[in-house]
């Protein structure tokens, strides 16, 4: 099979499952529905390895294949394509791996389910967008991927839409992704003017002639690739939920959770690590746009990191933690590393997903209870899970001995970003300031993370046979309602809490059926072995050879090469931590256990601060909800009806019938005259404003 | 293929005829009504048959109008037809939209149906005919008549308020008109033709040019219709009957998109420039004004209505640009709001049918009973949304992307549109379609039904041919617009 085949079958495998699915899936029945969709992301799966053992790993050359034109007017040159090399292979293996495997993991999970081929339809559309996005060559297919991975996560997160919290969820989901689009898109418009093309292989080989050039905006000269690389780098903080477009990537753990673990773990919100790091070789000569990336990626790492130490909802936790973990990822790219960024996206996927599918069976044996207050003691029931859990929180603390290079796959990535932002930071303040938040991050998380093992596996059970109902949500403080402790459940109003779903009565939590627990298994051995096998491909000194010209370093940037002299103070820095919020972690919630739920019982300005997230949702929902629906119905009443046409239609009726009396005056109108005079001011004053900055 | 424009334009016609004929037989009822309906619908076909084959024949390489008919009439009036990059698409367009129309209208019209039929036949004529004409008298012809069946269509089998809306609607248009049929009368007196080829290269006076811009604008800026004076579109919408929506949302909006492109820019191009920054600044209002009223709105026609305000907004601004990239966006996002918006009104007429009302409060949970009415909503929402893949997409990246280049403050103000597309257009797919299905009048509703699928499927397929492969579409505009931009920029020294 040739090359241009063998990716093409790749990338639209998927879809195909989505259109035999989504369009017959209620006539040829769930496991039909199941099998097929499964079955072609599996052949795309094995597909994708090939691929990137032939092209990063063996001796295939890059490629592209294009498929039909998209858009072509003038220079604005579009076409659907795949280009294959091995940045977008290492893309395909991980979003393909975790794909197939999240498919599978369904077949269990949504067993219950009634609109299973729905599920399993919009699972493959994802997927399909995805391999689109990661295949790109051009910026309008990118964003094509990238918008389209946005309705695949709106569909998903209101899967269940029956539910107003979800439906909720999926619209600030892709809001929020729409803000980071405007600056997406004004960003594709300000490198089309820029470079005369929309092209990746046009705008590379001249970004280098664009450095320290400027660009008129808004009526400023700025930098131009500065600009350009700030304004693409705000749809990469929408998708990867960053700092102030952070806010959808939690409530969107109200989707299905194997949802979480492909879409909000391991997948899309990698799409603006992935997207910084295909740009390096615009951002390379960025300086700026890349001092933004590391300062917003730090902040990220490390305001996610506080807000996870205080959340009791098991998905909201690892919610956090994705975040936390995209902002190192993000301010490695910041620094230049992006072979490190892309490795630990590499590597995060597959320890991720590993959590998300372990807090999935978790929730799933515990008949859809995800409050960790009400687990404890759960390694008895669910000790496969426990095991593959465990192993997911030893690989994201990135626990392995510096002197032996010998650790979990966490291990390999996450101290490979530290020590190069350590490497940064000796001639760059922004690099110097993510270097310290990522050893107190790296804290912070192996705190919240064995907080979660232990709340859950271990310590007294806090369920007892007929504490799983739901009904007691509706008792306590939390500020998240009941249908949103009750996330998991499907939203029948006629099924009763105790119902349970076949189980068997009893209410023991269980351990969860094969096809949950093979994909945990084999996702444990990725947490493993990931860091490991590939270390020395991805970061080493086979580096430049590996990635074959796909991840770009200015001449200047020795960033690769410096990470590796780090002294043995920053190598064993971050185990320093990791074993301290470990040790805090055990002390809290099993030496003293019962001290976590005292201290947060008191509910302490701190605490308060970061249960509420920072009070972001307050804020946004004080300023721009309640913002828009005030001036839409200002615009509404007062402009449209009142203003517009009280002097234009209506008011000509009502003058003319006036004037026909005899009456002559119109003394109510005056005021909407002048108001009206206003108005058109304004509108006047906007025009002279756009004739002023014509450029 | 001389003849084949003034076939298409005139052919429905014979539908008239058709259906005058039977009225005189003096049949009526049940059997005259569906024999009008299908006499309607054949008529339509056949004319959206032979606009494919005008496109077949169309050559995309020249510059020059096409297929042109030009004979002289009574004193000193000509008949000439002619289509050209700019043109060919619309005039396809409506004959697509037409034979929708006539079976969206199949079962909800029952009264008159012998006249309705008659009303949008002629409409089909006048519109096609706008778009074909290519002497200025007889375009204002086809652009004034245009609305009479359009004022019937609200005015008789229209809502409650449908007077109000008619009258409306005529007070503005009128206005327009007034000052646009002095200007024309001024530029046959000044240049000495009427013909708008000749019109298109006839230089006129840089300070009169700027009187007749502000003419031709007011009457276009109505048509669009452009902030403020776009508050006669939604009461139309309202009041309306479905097809009517399909009809004055796909093609009556374009009218003056067209007009911008066929009049303003190439025969005032200095005026245009001086001018851009004004149109600019409505756009934009237009797009931010009308998407936060979309937003608040109870009424799920009057929603799309207002949304529809702010893509003309897009559209507006792409055309001012002057640069191929906005014009060609300009273009397509009229060519594809035609498509979705078409659409979207459909998807309220489904349920308005079925439940008489449009109140949003009223409806909730529908995709439980509907799951096929919900994926054909989801997907034109996205449309509206302009989601890539859709053909919503296209046009407002390339205005956008034109559009920058003029102004980047208004890119930048224009681009907010696409966050509070997005807002309004799925807090309305929300409030309609997920949570409980709580209503009991809601209970037994019905799933489309397989006329409904069939109206749909073209609409469908139309939506996402133009969002997967725009290029095909191009090709017929290309050489047109590229005309048009070098002329634009020759004569502002651009």
């Amino acid at each position: 099979m040739s090359h241009e085949l063998l990716v093409t079958i790749l990338v639209f495998a998927p879809l195909l499952g989505a259109a035999i699915a989504g369009l017959s899936g209620r006539r040829i029945g769930n496991i039909p529905s199941q099998a097929v969709t499964t079955g072609l992301l599996f052949l795309s799966c094995a597909l994708s390895w090939t691929t990137f053992f032939g092209v990063a790993m063996g001796d295939w050359p890059d490629f592209t294949v294009k498929l039909l034109p998209f858009i072509n007017v003038g220079d604005f040159q579009s076409a659907w394509s795949i280009r294959i090399d091995t940045l977008s292979s290492v893309m395909l293996i991980v979003v393909t791996s975790v794909s197939s495997l999240v498919h599978l993991y369904s077949w269990g999970y949504m067993s219950e389910d009634d609109s299973r081929p729905r599920f399993f339809a919009y699972l493959s559309l994802f997927t399909f967008a995805m391999l689109a996005l990661v295949t790109a060559a051009d910026f309008m297919q990118l964003f094509f991927g990238w918008e389209g991975v946005g309705l695949a996560s709106y569909l998903l997160i209101g899967f269940w839409y029956k539910k107003p919290t979800a439906s909720a969820a999926a619209i600030k989901a892709f809001v929020v992704n729409r803000v980071g689009d405007f600056g997406f898109a004004l960003g594709i418009m300000t490198v089309f003017w820029m470079f005369g093309s929309i092209e990746f292989a046009e705008i590379f080989p001249q970004a280098q002639s664009w450095d320290g050039k400027t660009w008129a905006f808004l009526g400023y000269s700025l930098s131009a690739l500065d600009l350009a690389c700030f304004l693409l780098f705000i749809g990469a903080m929408g998708k990867s939920a960053q700092f102030f477009l952070h806010t959808w990537l939690p409530d969107a753990m109200e989707g299905p959770t194997p949802v979480s673990a492909l879409i909000h773990a391991a997948t899309m919100v990698t799409a603006g690590v992935y997207m910084v790091c295909l740009l390096s070789p615009m951002f390379e000569y960025a300086e700026g746009a890349k001092t933004i990336v590391t300062v917003v990626g730090a902040v990220t790492a490390l305001f996610a990191a506080t807000v996870g130490l205080a959340q009791n909802d098991i998905k909201r936790v690892i919610a956090y933690s994705t975040c936390s973990q995209l902002g190192y990822m993000f301010f490695a790219a910041g620094v230049g590393a992006y072979q490190a960024a892309m490795f630990h996206l590499f590597t995060h996927a597959f320890f991720k997903a590993l959590l998300f599918l372990g807090a999935g069976s978790v929730i799933h044996g515990m008949h859809h209870e995800q409050d960790m207050r009400k687990m404890g003691g759960l390694w008895k029931y669910l000790p496969f899970t426990y095991a593959v859990m465990t192993i997911g929180t030893l690989a994201i603390t990135g626990v392995g001995l510096p002197n032996l290079h010998l650790g979990f796959a966490g291990f390999y990535s996450k101290d490979a970003i530290i020590e190069a932002s350590w490497a940064a930071g000796l001639h760059n303040p922004a690099a110097q300031f993510a270097f310290i938040i990522s050893l107190l991050a790296a804290g912070l998380t192996s705190f919240y993370s064995w907080r979660l093992a232990f709340m859950t596996f271990h310590g007294t059970p806090k369920w007892k046979h007929d504490d799983h109902a739901h009904a007691a949500a509706q008792g306590h403080d939390d500020h998240a309602s009941a249908a949103q402790l009750e996330t998991h459940d499907e939203p029948l109003a006629d099924a009763h809490a105790d119902d349970d779903h076949g189980h068997g009565h009893d209410h023991k939590p269980h351990e969860s059926p094969f096809p949950m627990l093979i994909p945990l298994g084999l996702l444990a051995i990725g947490a493993i072995a990931a860091g490991f096998a590939f270390a020395e491909s991805f970061i080493g000194h086979h580096q430049e050879e590996f990635w074959n010209g796909s991840v770009f370093n200015a001449a200047t940037n020795h960033i690769l090469h410096e990470m590796h002299n780090a002294p043995t103070w920053v190598l064993w820095a971050p185990l320093v931590v990791t074993v301290t919020g470990f040790a805090i972690a055990w002390f809290v919630y099993i030496l003293r256990e019962g001290m976590g739920a005292r201290l947060a019982a008191q509910e302490g300005p701190l605490w308060r601060f970061l249960y509420n997230k920072w009070f972001f949702d307050e804020l946004y929902d004080f300023v721009f909800v309640r913002g828009a629906k005030l001036l839409g119905d200002l615009f509404w009443k007062g402009g449209d009806q009142k203003l517009i046409d009280g002097l234009g239609p209506d008011g000509v009726s009502k003058a003319s019938m006036l004037v026909g009396k005899g009456t002559g005056r119109l003394q109510t109108g005056y005021v909407y005259h002048y108001a009206f005079v206003m108005l058109l001011g304004i509108a006047g004053l906007l025009t002279y404003a756009l004739f002023q900055f014509r450029g | 293929m001389t003849g084949i424009l003034s076939l298409i334009t005139f052919s429905p016609l014979i539908g008239v005829a058709a259906i005058l004929a039977i009225r005189l037989t003096g049949r009526t009822g049940e059997a005259a009504n569906n024999a009008a309906r299908w006499i309607a619908f054949v008529t339509t076909m056949v004319t959206f048959g032979l606009s494919l084959l005008m496109l077949a024949n169309f050559d995309k390489a020249t510059t020059q109008f096409q297929f042109v008919e030009d004979f002289a009439a009574f004193a000193g009036l000509h008949y000439r037809m002619g289509v050209d990059g700019i043109s060919v698409l619309f005039v396809v367009l409506t004959a697509f939209l037409m034979p929708i129309c006539i079976a969206a209208s199949w079962k909800s019209i029952e009264n008159r149906v012998g006249e309705y039929m008659i009303a949008f036949l002629m409409l089909e004529v006048l519109v096609i005919g706008v778009f074909t004409a290519l002497d200025l008298i007889l375009f204002y012809f086809f652009f004034e008549f245009g609305l009479v069946p359009m004022f019937l269509i609200i005015g008789i089998w229209g809502g409650k308020r449908r007077i109000y809306a008619a009258f409306k609607f005529f007070l503005y248009t009128l206005l327009g008109s007034v000052l646009m049929l002095a200007a024309i009368l001024a530029m046959i007196g000044i240049s000495g033709t009427s013909s708008i080829p000749e019109l298109m290269t006839y230089k006129f006076d840089p300070m009169l040019q700027t009187w007749l811009w502000l003419a031709f604008f007011a009457s276009f800026a109505v048509k669009m219709p452009m902030w403020p004076v776009h508050t006669w579109l939604p009461d139309a919408h309202v009041e309306a009957p479905t097809a009517g929506s399909v009809i004055l949302a796909g093609i009556l909006l374009k009218l003056g998109g067209y007009g911008f492109m066929r009049f303003s820019l190439p025969m005032f191009p200095q005026a245009s420039e001086v001018w851009a920054p004004l149109v600019f600044a409505l756009s934009v209002v237009a797009i931010i004004y009308t998407s936060l009223v979309a937003f608040r709105q109870t009424d799920i026609k009057k929603l799309i209505a207002y949304s529809s305000v702010a893509h003309m907004g897009f559209v507006t601004m792409g055309i001012f640009s002057g640069n191929t990239v906005g014009e060609q966006g300009a273009l397509y996002q009229m060519i594809s709001h035609g498509v979705i918006s078409g659409a979207l009104f459909l998807c309220v007429g489904v349920v308005y049918d079925r439940m008489h009302t449009r109140e949003i409060a009223f409806y909730g949970g529908l995709t439980q009973r509907m799951p096929w009415y919900a994926a054909v909503f989801m997907l034109f929402t996205m449309g509206n949304v302009g989601l890539p893949g859709t053909s919503g997409f296209v046009g407002e990246i390339m205005t956008m992307t034109g559009t920058y280049q003029a102004s980047t403050w208004t890119a930048l103000l224009a681009a907010t549109g696409v966050i509070l597309s997005a807002v309004y257009a799925l807090s309305l797919y929300r409030r309609v379609m997920f949570g409980e299905l709580t209503n009991p009048a809601l209970a037994n509703i019905t799933d489309l039904d397989w006329r409904e699928v069939a109206i749909f499927i073209p609409l469908i397929v139309g939506t996402l041919y133009l969002g997967v492969y725009p290029a095909s579409i191009f090709q017929f505009t290309d050489a047109s617009v590229e005309a048009l931009v070098g002329a634009y920029r020759a004569a502002t020294g651009g």
